[in-house]
């Protein structure tokens, strides 16, 4: 890449986060009220919260790759499933802390991520072809799953529940405010992460693969090697979110922890947020809950069964017709929240 | 992380405290003020409902939510006092367990539902968190009683119950009609409740003393679009009885496949699964949903309840069949609603202990009295054979409660009217 | 023993023709527009539902139905693409799949209000009879609607081989910026295309629904099943699609005899991958 180029983005990206002084203290507020949010909501919206941060931190997961790389997943499911089943079964029959489990299902998922990337490029299969190669694989561990009897099969995984007084951090026990922290932080952490790593030489490379992996090759990045990363970074980190659902759900059905409507769900916030920016998939992952939990409300009342999920398709076909590149581009830069040149 | 402490009930002496606290008061307040007893008493029960009522399971989920809807007016007449809050559960665990903390945060006294095992596990893990009493009305997964929940009360059989009821009924059947079958091949679906049937079926199979061996098991999976291997690989298999655990549509495939390739075994039984006595099995299959035996919990035609509930039912949806998705839904609204009369009180621990004291022999289900063990779970439920005659399921066994004589073996397809 | 073999081969091979009949619509759209439908399952659906409506309104048999169904179809696609997809056509893939999978959950959640949950099968007269040709037993049903599928597959070829209109849409998949050029309207040939492809999958539809009853939430599996049956022949590939339902039919039926019916659809996947990373291009695709 040349040196122009580099410049040009890191100017993009100059002030802190790429943000305006204005933004800046947004942005500390934000986390000021995240932090401070249990003190005021019922358990009800803590709940809900946890729901949303965990979309927010998955997205940021899957955005690594497709919004950085270019590399589109629809299976993502499959690594979200490798960190909880690893997690839990570690816990489960060897009485492993989550944390470890965590490392050890980041490193199954990291290496499935490698195994499909290695594959692919090998083989050379692009765009459309390698998203749908990623939906064979989740599927196809699914049913695996189901005849996996060390993981209880199609039968299902249970992690044993014991009512304790205090949150036990270490064992990942404990109430929804303490998920609901565990959560914030890891938000915030996949937010620096990802801040971090597209600052580096690693981020700018990535960029330039996304926009054109030939012209990238012709200028001496390594695509493979920068390509390998980004799943890697991408299917660790969606492991962590998957160890983490499973300790505070304490069921898993290979149905649900593999299904293809998780993967698509992973993708709807950076999506609608805003793919390949910092605050798309938090700003995605919060509309669309709100979204989602104000036609519950609204529909509630008419009684007609599947009225909700048809406004809810109708509202993404709406902010797709309006906003292709996503919300968050629009919203800052109306808001006056970016950075000038 | 002041509140934690509140919402997880510590297991040690100040629980117990509590507990004790929450008992005194109750007496107390049933003692020594009858004023606002009554008062109380006439609040009606909120009982927040969680039904899979669109998604995949859309199906049973309207079925059940039939069943909780019709509830009403009768419990009223009866004395009860019930309001329902409505949710759906969308198929989702994730959903379901983001509706039962709406359900409790907006009021809701006790939770009720949610027909599949995992968004019951996960709707479960809510409840214990919040302390607030959970009635399933249907899933049959046995953990859920076995993971050490204290507000979760099922009244509904676990698998290995289903399993054990439905393959005792065989021996009645078998002697009652003088036909035995030597060999059988198992034909089940694989996924958590086939799964578990699977597991008590063979755990249970070698007590029981079975008068047939099972040949062959065949797995198929839940998605299946078509069943001629299956049902060809059963026919190949060449034994006398056809055992099933199925879900609805995939028995539908099953059946209108074996009429297909004329594979009749003398019987085609299912130790206790849903599929073959549902509204869309006898609309779909006509005169080949006969003689299809189900040995599930079922109603009981003795019932005076029974009775009640089903012609209201049959009068308020003619269209839909009275099945045991409604009869569940409609005696877990019950069981919530006789919790709160005997309380006296809408308050979540008084309803716990309340639950926990149930015994009510007024019901629509087949059984004993219902009342929970010390894992919640209602032991009093037995099955009774459901065999398909005309068009309508009838209960043929046990003998006491027969509406019909059963017959077995079963008329080949090409010989019905 | 033989017998059974034989019985599992035919009835696998004449599913298949059937699931060829629907993959091949996302084919023909994939082949041209470049847009993968990810609400390809949903359309087929609907397909279903108009054929189960057309018989218990007048009793048409769906196989006369047929192309009533497709007809319709066929409008809506054409109006579908004009109106909607034709927009999208030149974004990148994942808006087109985000919206797609949304107009997917619109139709689906519309086919929940309208028909209800409920599985609903067309109750026909010869629905459970069956050939007998020395040992091996056609299911009669199965025979018609896999004829139907060749049938049809054979009229769209050749609309694509001799029409003029054929041989513009396959100039236009070739060279979009060369077909306008020489005065091709590609806007109208996109919208005749989507229109075949939504009419083929509403014909599948018209079929299946002889072998599987219909309910809103069938959708998702046989927009993934199309995409297994399309890969595996070839994206755009003619013949690839049919080839591909032929060999998934069978692929399932020997897995599931031989090993464990459970694990039929893992072998379906394990070939897609197989096929994804050996051949790319399909069985019978050609290699770009």
């Amino acid at each position: 890449m040349t040196t122009e180029a580099v410049g040009a983005i890191r100017s993009r990206q100059s002030g802190i986060w790429g943000l305006t002084p204005r933004a800046a203290v947004a942005l500390g507020l934000l986390v000021a009220a995240l932090l401070a949010l249990p003190s005021v909501a019922g358990d009800f919206l803590i709940s809900l919260m946890v729901v949303i941060l965990m979309a927010a931190y998955l997205g940021q997961a899957w955005n690594v790759m497709m919004g950085f790389a270019g590399l589109l997943s629809l299976g993502h499911a499959l690594y979200f499933g490798l960190g909880a089943y690893t997690a839990s079964a570690l816990f489960v029959h060897w009485g492993l802390p989550p944390w470890l489990g965590m490392a050890a299902g980041a490193a199954v998922a990291a290496a499935a991520g490698a195994l499909i990337g290695t594959l692919s490029f090998r083989f050379g299969v692009k765009g459309v072809y390698f998203a749908l190669l990623t939906i064979s694989f989740a599927e196809f561990t699914r049913i695996l799953f189901d005849h996996f009897d060390w993981v209880g099969g199609s039968g299902g995984l249970f992690l044993p529940v014991t009512n304790r007084a205090d949150n036990d951090l270490l064992y990942l026990r404990g109430s929804s405010t303490m998920f609901y922290y565990v959560l914030v932080a890891m938000t915030l952490g996949a937010l620096a992460l990802c801040h971090a790593l597209l600052r580096r030489r690693v981020g700018f490379y990535w960029q330039a693969i996304r926009e054109d992996p030939d012209a990238a090759a012709a200028l001496g990045i390594d695509v493979f090697r920068y390509r390998m990363a980004a799943i890697a970074v991408s299917s660790a980190m969606t492991a962590v979110g998957g160890a983490v659902f499973a300790f505070y759900y304490n069921n898993l059905y290979p149905e649900t922890t593999f299904a293809m409507h998780r993967s698509i769900e992973m993708i709807l916030a950076p999506i609608v947020g805003g793919l390949g920016t910092l605050f798309g998939p938090i700003l995605g992952a919060f509309l669309l809950h709100i979204l989602g939990e104000g036609l519950t409300v609204a529909t509630e009342g008419l009684g007609v069964d599947g009225i909700k999920l048809w406004f809810y398709g109708v509202a993404l076909l709406v902010i797709v017709a309006l906003r292709p590149a996503g919300i968050w581009p629009w919203l800052r830069r109306r808001l006056g929240l970016e950075a000038r040149p | 992380m002041t509140d934690d402490t509140r919402t997880m009930r510590p297991t040690g002496p100040s629980r117990r405290d509590l507990g004790r606290w929450t008992l005194a008061a109750g007496g107390f307040a049933l003692a020594a003020s009858s004023p606002l007893r009554f008062a109380r008493a006439a609040d009606p029960v909120k009982v927040g409902v969680l039904l899979p009522r669109s998604g995949h399971l859309a199906l049973i989920g309207q079925a059940c939510q039939r069943g909780a809807d019709i509830s009403v007016p009768i419990l009223a007449d009866l004395g009860y006092a019930v309001e329902l809050m409505n949710a759906d559960t969308e198929s989702s665990p994730d959903v379901g367990r983001t509706q039962a903390e709406k359900l409790i945060r907006e009021g809701a006294h006790v939770l009720m539902g949610c027909f599949d095992s995992a968004t019951t596990a996960a709707v479960a893990q809510v409840a214990e968190q919040r302390g607030v009493p959970f009635v399933v009305n249907i899933a049959a997964d046995p953990k859920i009683t076995e993971q050490g929940y204290r507000y979760v009360f099922r009244n509904f059989p676990t698998s290995a119950m289903l399993g054990m009821g439905g393959l005792s009924l065989l021996n009645d059947l078998f002697q009652a009609t003088g036909a035995t079958p030597k060999t059988a091949v198992l034909m089940h679906v694989n996924d958590s409740f086939g799964q578990s049937m699977l597991g008590g079926i063979n755990a249970l199979a070698p007590k029981i003393g079975l008068p047939f061996e099972i040949v062959e098991t065949i797995a198929y999976d839940p998605k299946a679009r078509d069943l001629s291997v299956e049902v060809a690989k059963a026919k190949a298999a060449g034994a006398d009885l056809h055992l099933v655990v199925t879900r609805l549509n995939d028995a539908i495939l099953m059946v209108r496949e074996m009429v297909k390739q004329r594979y009749e075994p003398m019987g085609i039984i299912s130790p206790g699964s849903p599929g073959m006595y549902e509204k869309q099995f006898f609309k779909t299959l006509g005169k080949n949903a006969d003689y299809c035996i189900t040995n599930v919990a079922w109603f009981d035609p003795k019932q005076e309840l029974n009775g009640v509930l089903q012609s209201a039912f049959e009068a308020a949806h003619p269209e839909e069949t009275y099945e045991l998705n409604v009869g569940f839904t409609f005696e877990a609204v019950l069981v919530a609603a006789d919790a709160a009369k005997r309380a006296g009180s809408t308050d979540p621990q008084a309803l716990t202990e309340a639950l926990r004291a149930t015994n009510l022999s007024n019901r629509v289900m087949l059984g004993g009295p219902i009342s929970f063990d010390e894992k919640g779970q209602n032991l009093n439920i037995k099955s009774a054979a459901i065999q398909n005659r005309d068009g309508r399921p009838e209960v043929v066994l046990p003998a006491p409660n027969a509406t019909m004589e059963p017959v077995f073996p079963m008329p080949g397809w090409g010989s019905r009217g | 023993m033989l017998s059974i073999y034989l019985n599992i081969l035919v009835a696998g091979c004449l599913t298949g023709a059937v699931y060829g009949l629907m993959a091949l619509g996302l084919s023909v759209i994939f082949g041209v527009l470049r847009v993968v439908n990810f609400a390809h399952g949903e359309m087929m659906v609907i397909g279903m539902f108009g054929a189960f409506l057309l018989h218990g309104a007048f009793g048409l048999d769906p196989m006369l139905s047929l192309p009533i169904v497709a007809g319709a179809l066929f409008v809506a696609g054409y109006g579908l693409q004009r109106g909607l997809i034709n927009r999208y056509v030149a974004m990148p893939d994942h808006i087109q799949f985000l919206l797609l999978l949304a107009l997917g959950l619109v139709l689906t959640s519309s086919n929940l209000m309208l028909f209800g949950p409920d599985a609903r099968g067309v109750p026909l007269d010869y629905a459970f009879d069956s050939f007998e040709v020395g040992p091996v037993l056609l299911d009669k049903v199965r025979v018609y609607a896999a004829s139907g599928a060749v049938l049809l597959a054979l009229a769209l070829w050749a609309f694509f081989r001799f029409t003029h209109l054929g041989k513009a849409i396959r100039a236009c998949a070739d060279n979009q910026v060369g077909a306008q050029v020489i005065g091709l309207d590609v806007l109208k040939l996109y919208a005749v295309t989507f229109g075949i492809g939504a009419a083929c999958v509403g014909a599948a539809g018209s079929l299946m629904v002889l072998l599987v009853d219909v309910h809103p939430y069938l959708a998702a599996d046989y927009t993934l099943l199309a995409f297994i049956i399309v890969i595996l022949g070839g994206l755009g590939s003619f013949w690839g699609a049919l080839l591909g339902g032929v060999l998934v039919g069978l692929s399932e039926a020997l897995s599931g005899f031989l090993i464990a019916p459970s694990l039929k659809s893992m072998f379906s996947f394990g070939l897609l991958i197989l096929v994804l990373l050996l051949r790319p291009q399909g069985l019978m695709g050609a290699r770009q």
